[in-house]
This record gives C-alpha cells, structure tokens and sequence, in this order.
C-alpha cells in the first residue's frame, strides 16, 4: 500500500514539475521565433522571471524522491540514462545562468549569447524529457543485474523521437499560453496566433503518439485490465479540445489552464499505464524494477511520507501566493476596439 | 584512467566549484537580512542601499550555486549507483527531505525577494530575505547531517543486503552532524564576512561612498568576528569528535604513523607515505597531541600503521589541507580582532585595508582545504567503515564519464570566469546605482 501511495506521488510530482517547468521550458523553446526587438526579449525573461526557480525545484523533489523512495530504480534508471541525463543537466545549468546574467551585460554580443542559451537550455530538456519518457513506457534494455546494454542512441528511437516532438509540442503550446498572458503588445498578439497554430501540429502529433503507444508500449494492458482507468485518457482528450476551445475564444487563462490539465493527465495517463513498474526492462520483464522490488524501508516510506503530506501542501500554498503576487496586472485600457 | 577515477574526479570537481558559491550564500544572506531589517526598524535608506547593493552581487552568486547544485544531487544516481542502491533507504530521505523543507523555500523566495522590492512592503520584504537566509542554512543543515551519516553512520542496520533506516532521531541528533553544521557554517560566516570588508576596503582605500562602506564594514567586521571565535573553539571539538570516530583519518591529517602515548604536536611535519614516516619532524610540543585530541596528555593516539595500507587515506594531501585549513583560521580570527578593534577609524588605515582586500581569497581557500580533508580523509570509505567508494561507483563505461568529464570541467570554467567577471564588475560599480534606481522608480533588480 505504501508502495502504491509512493507511485503515485512520484507520477504526481512528475506531473507538477511538467506542469510548471513546462511553460518555461515552452517559452525558452519559442523565444527566438516570437521576439523581434530587445523589448519582447525582456518581455520572454520576465515572463518566466519571477517563477522558474521555484519551478525547477519540482524537478529536484522528483529526483529526490525517486532516490529516497526507490533507490534502486534511482540507481539503475539515473545510471543507465546517464549521458541523457546529462545533457539535460547541462541544459537546466546554462538555462539558468542565462535568465540570471543575461540582463547584466550591456554588450549585444553577449545578449545574444544568453539568448542562444536561454533557447539551447530549454528546448533541449523539453526534447529531451519527451525522448527519456517514451522510452521509460517502452521499456529500455536493462539485464538482470540493472546495467544497462544500450547507449545513447539506443534511445533514440522512432517512439523515443515521437515522444520528444510530442513533448516539444505539448510545452511550446503551454509556453505560448503563458506568453499570451503574461506580456503585452506584439509579443502577446504574436504568442496568441502561435498558440492557436501550434494547438494543430499537438493534436496531429498527440493522436499518432497515442496510436504508437499501443503496439510499442504494454501501457494499455492496465487500462485493458480496469476500464474505469481509460478516463484519464479521456479526460486528456478533453482538456486538449478545451485548450482549443478557449484559444478560440481567446480565454487565455481558461486555455492555459486546459493545457495544464492536458499536461497532468497525459503524464498520469504513462504512469498509469507503467504501474506497478518504474522501469521497465526491454530485455525481459522479469529484469524490470517496480514500486514493491526497488523501494525503500516501510519505516523512511512512512517517515517521508509524513514529510510530504506536511511540506508539500505548504509549498503549494506559498507557490500559489508567489503566482498571485507577479501576476501580470492588466494594463489599463481605456478605449477598447 | 578506469571509471571510479573518473568518478571521483568529476564529483571533486563538480563539488568544489559548488562550493565556491554556497559559503557566501550562506552568510551574505544573513547580512542582507540584518541589513533590511536595520532598514525597517531606523527607516535609514543607505541601509536598503546596502541590501540592494550587497544583494546584487549575491543574486550572481546564488545563480550559480542552484544551477550546480542540481547535478550533485543526481551525480549520485549517475555515477554512483551502487552506492545510492546501497544507502538510499536513508541518504535519499534526507537529501528529499533537503529538496522539499529548503530547497522550494530558498528558490521561491529569492525570487519575491529580487522582484519584489515595490510589490511588498519594507517590512514584507524583510521577512522575505530572512526566509532565503533560513532556507539556505536549513539546506546546509540537511545536507551535512546527509556527509555527516557518511563520515560516521548511525542509526541503520543492514537488512536485505543494503542500509535501512533505523532511527532518524540518531541520525539528526548525532553530535558528529552538529559539530560538522557548526563547523561549515561558521566557515561560510567569515567567508561572507571577509567577502564584505575585502570588496569594502577596496572602496574606502579610494574614499568612495566611505559612509555606506563602513557601515558594510561593521556589520561585516563584528559577523566575522564572532564566527571566527566560534570556528576555532569549535574546530578544536570537531578534532576530537574525528579522533574519536574516524582514528584513520585523524593519524593521516596529524600524520602520525606509529601509535604513540602522550603524542607530541610537530609545528611542521613532512610526510614520506612511501617508507611509512615523516621526512620531517619539526618543533615538537610532547603530549600536545593527545591533549588536543582527547583532552588528556598522556592519552593513546593510534598510528596509521596500525590500519593495513588499503585502509587509510593519502597522508601528504590529508596533512597538507589540514594544516592550511588550522593556519587560516587563526589568521581569520586575528584578522578579525584587529579590524574589529580599529573599526572605527578604520577608513584611516590603507595598510590594513589592503590586508583585508587581499584576504578575500583565504576564506574560499580555507572552505575548500577544509572539504578536501573531509572527503579524501574519509577514504577508502565511502560510508566509514560501512562502504567502500571502490565499490559504490556505477557500472558504466568509463568513456561516458570521460566525456562528462572535460564537459563539467569546460562549462565550470567558463560559468566560473563569467561569475566573477560579474561579481568583481558589480562589486566596483558601488552603491550610487542603487540610489540612481530607486529615484527613478525602476522597480526591479531583476531584468527590467
């Protein structure tokens, strides 16, 4: 049971991370093909400004808690993915550097720098996330005793690769969302019409990566086995028309908070799919490490858990203040149309 | 060079530049808090220039702290697999523990606190960087209860072929963690302290802003101070917690080779590891030794020989860090006093103003020396005496830890030049940019 509490938290923490680094991550990912003048520049940093740091901490809670309650799917998933993994490290360093040391360089060469950066820093997790991810529900090539047989490029796969267009496509959709609310002029009007484009190439690509799932994955077996389990599919298909739907009618923060239910469900919709396994082998199912053969003691499963359900609402209830108090106010408008 | 080299190397090198930031983390967020909170309690605005002036610089510095404190966190499943498969049960809690009682705190409130100097009232502001200064300190505290568990583990029983979580109560409790808490937090104390009257001196030797230069320098001065008695006092238990609880480690910082009665202290000491004795013993204090470690003259320190030579750690870079980290920390603490003593007219003295500009590296050195004892005295231990680091090291291919290698390596350089280059630019600039943007109204010290 505690095992299976521990699952799920890992998928919703996983889910959070993607939910909220997502725009980040999306916004990096657009910045070159939305801005035209220093103006939007500072407009793409500022959106993300006061929230990345906050966001990215997600993913280190994620990380954390695969290390303290699943050790040994820790171990050989962090080892086997090793070069991807860091890449995605070098990614989140430079990201970071650059949202922090772009502004205090007056020279242009240097903005450029940064802003190259800003673009390599989050357009290579993004991609790179999709990839690791779709392999994790394909299964990768794990031997018995949890080393890993493939490289780098074992990973790059067709089904590995649809799952980094899929996830490129899912962020830079939620990123222009919260450009469309949280800057103003061109720049706005522009990640509006990009949101609206880009919705299209998402559902074309979320359809046939859902299609793939099925022979390339064993996700649906779960799904096959407790039918009740297919509305959280469901429910993603939802969230994704009423993404459109309010794009359409220009319902910014009602489409930016479909595409967040679009982002929760379709990770819980992987996790679900791989439950109880963590990681799953390619090589043999038996060499797949799950929720009961990887976790830690029921003593630090319990101790954490008490961790989790004191700190994590707190950090929630702060987040939250923080989001509301860098709220972009809206400007002042005296004449409309 | 076969993986575990390359594993260790990487993690060294990934760990030291880490630690070229954290320190100054952690003490030039306490002096910002007192900074602000001076502000709010006497409405004197060069106190806020002061928080807006030092905080720029600890924004770069805080940057590159969080952005290289991500791939520690992970270098443990990456490269040290076996290791994180045999202590997670315990290591992994407490470094989740870290990330979700420090971590969100620290990385959400910097932000409020760097945008949100008119979103907020003065006082609201405060409270913000106090946060930030409690987060990061908490943060220190969870990971060195975590180094802490590896240097003397408590608390766990092996079961099912790994380390199980016995007592967290004894693995948060033990003095061991606490004297270490102290310890590196006091270093990060002076550091900041010494980072402050360095950059200070710098502009009172040129008469600039001497008003808002001195306050800095008296805040800094006094925190260095009280932080340099602490280190010392408190340097000298830790020693005594080591030669209790890691006796390999203590003969190989000492350099003691034969197990001996009434030690004697040498002023110097040159290893020879090779013929297992000291090339040079010089200046010997009888019994010193065995008074310092166990409060007793005529007490037994144990000699290396004493441990097969696959047991004990490298002498020569042991005694050496040692040695630089003991040296240093007294220089600190007379520094110190003597600044403190001449703080008032202290703008008067271009001597010692140099001494204090040119003493900015030390601290840094001396937190670094410090580490290098910690971890390269703990070998061949991963977890003293529970894990080797031989065999706690991930079975992968030595090429890709090559290649992650030179790219830590290149990326830190880089990041750590770009750093410094900013820090010293910021540094020189002085406080009228702050006031400069106040007046105007500019409201952010983000990215406006």
């Amino acid at each position: 049971m505690l095992e299976t509490i521990w699952f799920a938290l890992w998928g919703i923490l996983w889910a959070v991370y993607f939910t909220l680094d997502g725009f980040d991550l999306g916004i990096g990912t657009l910045a070159p093909f939305v801005v035209k003048n220093e103006t939007d520049r500072r407009g793409i940093y500022n959106s993300m400004g006061p929230f990345w740091n906050g966001n990215e901490v997600w993913l280190i809670t994620a990380g954390g808690v695969t290390f303290a309650a699943f050790p040994k799917t820790y171990a050989v998933m962090f080892s086997s993915l090793y070069s991807a993994l860091l890449l995605i490290l070098f990614c989140l360093i430079v990201r970071g550097v650059a949202m922090e040391f772009r502004s205090r360089f007056s020279s242009g060469g240097w903005k450029k720098f940064w802003d190259l950066m800003l673009w390599i820093g989050n357009f290579g997790p993004a991609l790179l996330f999709g990839v690791a991810f779709a392999n994790l529900f394909k299964g990768i090539l794990i031997d018995k005793s949890g080393i890993y047989q493939g490289t780098l490029f074992s990973l790059l796969n067709p089904y590995g690769l649809m799952g980094g267009v899929l996830f490129v496509l899912i962020f830079a959709v939620h990123g222009a969302l919260w450009l469309a609310l949280q800057s103003s002029g061109d720049l706005k009007e522009r990640a509006e019409r990009l949101a609206g484009k880009l919705w299209f190439a998402l559902a074309v690509v979320a359809v046939l990566f859902l299609v793939a799932t099925y022979p390339a994955t064993g996700l649906y077996t779960n799904y096959l086995r407790a039918p009740v389990l297919l509305l959280i599919p469901l429910a993603a298909v939802v969230a994704l028309l009423g993404t459109f739907f309010f794009i359409r009618g220009a319902q910014w923060l009602k489409a930016w908070v479909s595409s967040a239910v679009f982002i929760v469900t379709v990770t819980l919709f992987g996790v679900t799919g791989m439950y109880p396994n963590l990681l799953i082998s390619s090589i043999d199912p038996a060499f797949s490490l799950n929720a009961f053969n990887s976790s830690s003691s029921p003593l630090t499963l319990k101790i954490m858990l008490a961790v989790a359900l004191i700190f994590v609402p707190i950090v929630i209830i702060y987040q939250i203040w923080v989001f509301r108090l860098f709220w972009k106010k809206p400007e002042s408008v005296n004449t409309v149309g | 060079m076969d993986v575990l080299m390359l594993s260790r190397l990487q993690f060294a090198a990934a760990t030291f530049f880490h630690f070229l930031f954290v320190p100054l983390t952690l003490g030039l967020s306490v002096l910002l808090a007192l900074m602000e909170t001076a502000y709010v309690r006497t409405g004197n605005e060069e106190y806020r220039n002061m928080a807006r002036f030092w905080g720029k610089i600890f924004l770069i510095n805080f940057a590159i702290g969080v952005v290289t404190g991500i791939t520690l966190e992970f270098q443990f499943g990456t490269n040290w697999s076996r290791y994180s498969e045999y202590v997670g049960d315990i290591f992994g809690s407490l470094l989740a523990i870290e990330a979700t009682v420090a971590f969100f705190l620290e990385s959400t409130f910097i932000a409020v606190w760097a945008f949100g100097w008119k979103r907020l009232s003065p006082k609201a502001h405060a409270v913000t960087i106090w946060l930030v200064a409690l987060a990061s300190n908490l943060s220190a505290v969870w990971i060195l209860i975590a180094n802490s568990w590896m240097q003397h583990p408590v608390g766990f029983v092996i079961r099912n072929g790994r380390a199980e979580l016995d007592s967290l109560t004894a693995i948060v409790t033990q003095p061991f963690a606490w004297h270490t808490i102290v310890h590196t937090i006091s270093a990060g104390y002076i550091l900041s302290g010494f980072f402050v009257m360095g950059i200070s001196a710098w502009h009172l030797l040129k008469k600039n802003e001497v008003s808002f230069f001195k306050k800095s320098f008296r805040l800094a001065v006094s925190f260095a101070l009280i932080f340099s008695i602490v280190e010392v006092v408190q340097g000298h238990m830790h020693g005594g917690e080591v030669a209790k609880l890691q006796p390999t480690k203590f003969a190989a910082m000492e350099s003691v080779w034969q197990t001996t009665k009434s030690a004697p202290q040498y002023l110097v000491v040159i290893p020879d590891p090779d013929h297992e004795r000291n090339l040079v013993e010089f200046g010997a204090i009888p019994g010193a030794l065995s008074m310092l470690a166990f409060h007793d003259f005529s007490a037994e320190v144990k000699g290396l020989k004493d441990f097969a030579p696959s047991e004990r750690p490298p002498v020569t870079i042991s005694t050496v860090s040692f040695r630089v980290m003991i040296t240093l920390a007294f220089f600190f603490l007379i520094t110190a006093i003597i600044g403190w003593l001449k703080r008032d007219t202290i703008e008067e003295r271009p001597a010692l103003l140099k001494l204090f500009l040119f003493s900015i590296p030390l601290p840094y050195i001396a937190s670094e020396f410090g580490w290098m004892l910690a971890e390269i005295g703990r070998q061949p231990w991963v977890v003293y005496g529970v894990m080797k680091t031989a065999n706690a090291v991930s079975p992968i291919a030595a090429s890709q830890v090559a290649v992650s290698l030179v790219a830590f390596v290149l990326v830190y350089t880089f990041l750590g030049l770009v750093a410094y280059y900013l820090i010293w630019s910021q540094a020189k600039k002085g406080p009228a940019s702050e006031t400069a943007l106040t007046e105007s109204g500019d409201e952010e010290v983000g990215y406006a």
